[in-house]
């Protein structure tokens, strides 16, 4: 950890957490005025040339604006083809390797011995002045206690018992949609959805849900993490915002409990009974990152699965007719569904040692960058793999949920809130329009939605 | 030929015949034993096929690999007999072995 960071952790019994991330925010201004920070990239976007007419040494997944003009596809299918395990020497990002088979894909997240998840887990480092710290971004062993502490919260028998309040709040939405007009889904269905989401899963003000979506939009989009549009002047006020609001709500739940409240089951809840992670108040930079990786993890995610799987089905309409006509087939299409969308593109590592991979050698030290986007739409594993087939045999076997150590912990939540969305969709709509293209979002690392025009007609 | 016993979390029993060679994860898969997804498809990377070995078998089915250890580790179901369905190679030695699948995989 960085100096600030250690320095932040051992005052954070004096001073609040939020007035030492807005010092860190004056400090990297401060830098900044004097020319000594580091600069944030910029990024303008033009457009971008047909794969086919790039040479193979220019190709660079970490374009933000290959995903927004829809060419993200085509890059990954040439390097698949011609060059699997590929070197960019020289992005904004720094060099990289790009891994974009499925099987090597699998084997670079198996072996977290020989590939680190440390420092972090995007293309780009973390903004400067913030070391946040979560579990994600960390190895064994200390990686195993962390997580440990906090997936109860989204075990299966917990959901279990959320199901029906899960159902509930997804009809409540979905009863008070238009219908035979063009609204925005993403805004009405997808952000509205998850935030209602977390704020149950955190037991989060419900009033203030929609501050959860902010929140994690900002942390989850800076330029030097993502190629994203967030600026470091709303990073900060943001990062402070979620410290206050989150310390306020962990001292007040601590009290409740410690006057023998019987604790929920709800993240905070689990944090601060548990043995491991009743402290963490005290570690700003860990009580940060935990929450923004379950804010984002959960938010992201699940969101642009839900834009994602409409637009699928308005693309291939035969698949939607399948799909009512064998309600049997929704859990599976799910699969399908978070395999054909795959809403974070990839997850980054850093080899601990030499490792010979796909024909090239991959140098202690180097950034390898695990393309679960394009492992999704391998045809060596997925026949037809472009296309939504909504009773793919092995569709379950997508890696967009990662695999080993640091597999995704919110999985089995998000197969149920995608599960509960088209049951509750087929039961009350007929057919699912979008009736202009949709606006997609600039990024390398999240392959999400801003805007997309849905008609609903509704079931006669 | 012997057999091998799933027993799902409602009790419903699944016997399955030996082949072996084979992971009891592919018997189960193989004979739509519901209840196993094995979503990596055998690498002791997804947790997915987690079964609680019945206690007299336990010793017969092999030790834990360190994948193994750390997948199991983050299951929440984790009992004391628990083994990766993957990670167990079936030979005929392992004839009336009988495996109980969780209620939740992870």
């Amino acid at each position: 950890m960085t100096i600030s960071g250690q320095f932040m952790n051992a005052t954070a019994s004096v001073v609040p957490m939020h007035w030492q991330v807005k010092a860190a925010h004056l400090v990297q201004k401060s830098l900044d005025l004097a020319g000594l920070g580091a600069k944030a990239p910029t990024f303008t976007e033009t457009e971008i040339p047909d794969a086919a007419d790039v040479p193979l040494e220019d190709i660079d997944l970490s374009n933000p604006f290959l995903w927004r003009q829809q060419k993200f596809d085509a890059y990954a299918a040439r390097l698949r083809a011609e060059q699997p395990v590929h070197y960019v020497p020289d992005s904004p990002f720094g060099a990289f390797w790009s891994v974009t088979r499925h099987a090597d894909i699998m084997y670079v997240d198996k072996h977290h011995d020989l590939f680190s998840a440390e420092p972090i887990i995007t293309l780009g480092d973390q903004p400067r002045g913030l070391p946040v710290r979560t579990f994600i971004a960390m190895d064994p062993p200390e990686h195993d206690m962390h997580r440990r502490a906090v997936q109860g919260v989204v075990a299966p028998k917990n959901l279990k018992e959320m199901e029906a309040l899960i159902r509930e709040r997804t009809v409540e939405v979905l009863e008070g949609l238009p219908v035979g007009e063009p609204f925005d889904w993403v805004s009405h269905v997808s952000v509205e959805l998850t935030a209602r989401m977390l704020a149950t899963l955190l037991d989060f003000p419900y009033e203030r849900r929609l501050k959860l979506v902010e929140w994690s939009d900002v942390a989850a989009a800076s330029p030097e993490t993502t190629g994203g549009l967030a600026v470091r002047d709303d990073f900060f006020p943001a990062v402070a915002e979620v410290a206050k609001a989150f310390s306020e709500l962990w001292r007040e739940k601590e009290a409740r409990i410690k006057a023998g409240e019987e604790p929920g089951f709800d993240l905070m809840s689990l944090m601060i009974t548990d043995e491991d992670t009743k402290d963490l108040i005290n570690q700003p930079m860990e009580f940060l990152g935990n929450l923004a990786l379950l804010i984002v993890g959960g938010n992201d995610t699940t969101r642009n699965s839900m834009s994602g799987g409409v637009l699928a089905m308005h693309q291939w309409p035969e698949q939607l007719e399948k799909l009512k006509a064998d309600r049997k087939l929704i859990p599976n299409a799910v699969s399908e569904i978070i395999r054909w969308q795959t809403p974070l593109a990839y997850m980054r590592r850093v080899a601990k040692e030499d490792v010979e991979l796909g024909g090239v050698t991959i140098r202690k030290g180097d950034k390898v960058v695990m393309w679960y986007a394009s492992g999704n739409r391998d045809t060596e594993k997925f026949e037809d793999a472009d296309k939504l087939v909504v009773d793919r045999k092995d569709a379950r076997n997508h890696v967009a949920f990662g695999y080993g150590i640091h597999r995704c912990m919110g999985n089995r939540l998000a197969e149920l809130q995608l599960k509960i969305l088209w049951e509750e969709l087929l039961e009350r709509f007929e057919s699912f329009e979008v009736s202009e293209e949709p606006e997609r979002v600039q990024s390398n690392f999240v392959r999400g939605y801003s805007r997309m025009m849905v008609t609903l007609t509704p079931v006669a | 030929m012997g057999q091998v016993t799933f027993v799902e979390h409602d009790d419903t029993e699944h016997e399955v015949g030996i082949e072996p060679g084979v992971s009891l994860m592919r018997h189960a898969v193989d004979n739509m034993v519901p209840g196993i997804d094995a979503d990596c498809g055998g690498d002791a990377s997804c947790g997915t096929c987690h079964v609680i070995v019945d206690k007299g078998w336990y010793d017969k089915t092999g030790s834990i690999g360190d994948d193994e250890e750390l997948m199991l580790d983050m299951t929440p179901e984790r009992a004391d007999t628990s083994r990766l369905a993957c990670q167990i190679e079936v030979t005929e030695e392992l004839d009336g072995l009988q495996v109980t699948l969780p209620e939740f995989q992870m």
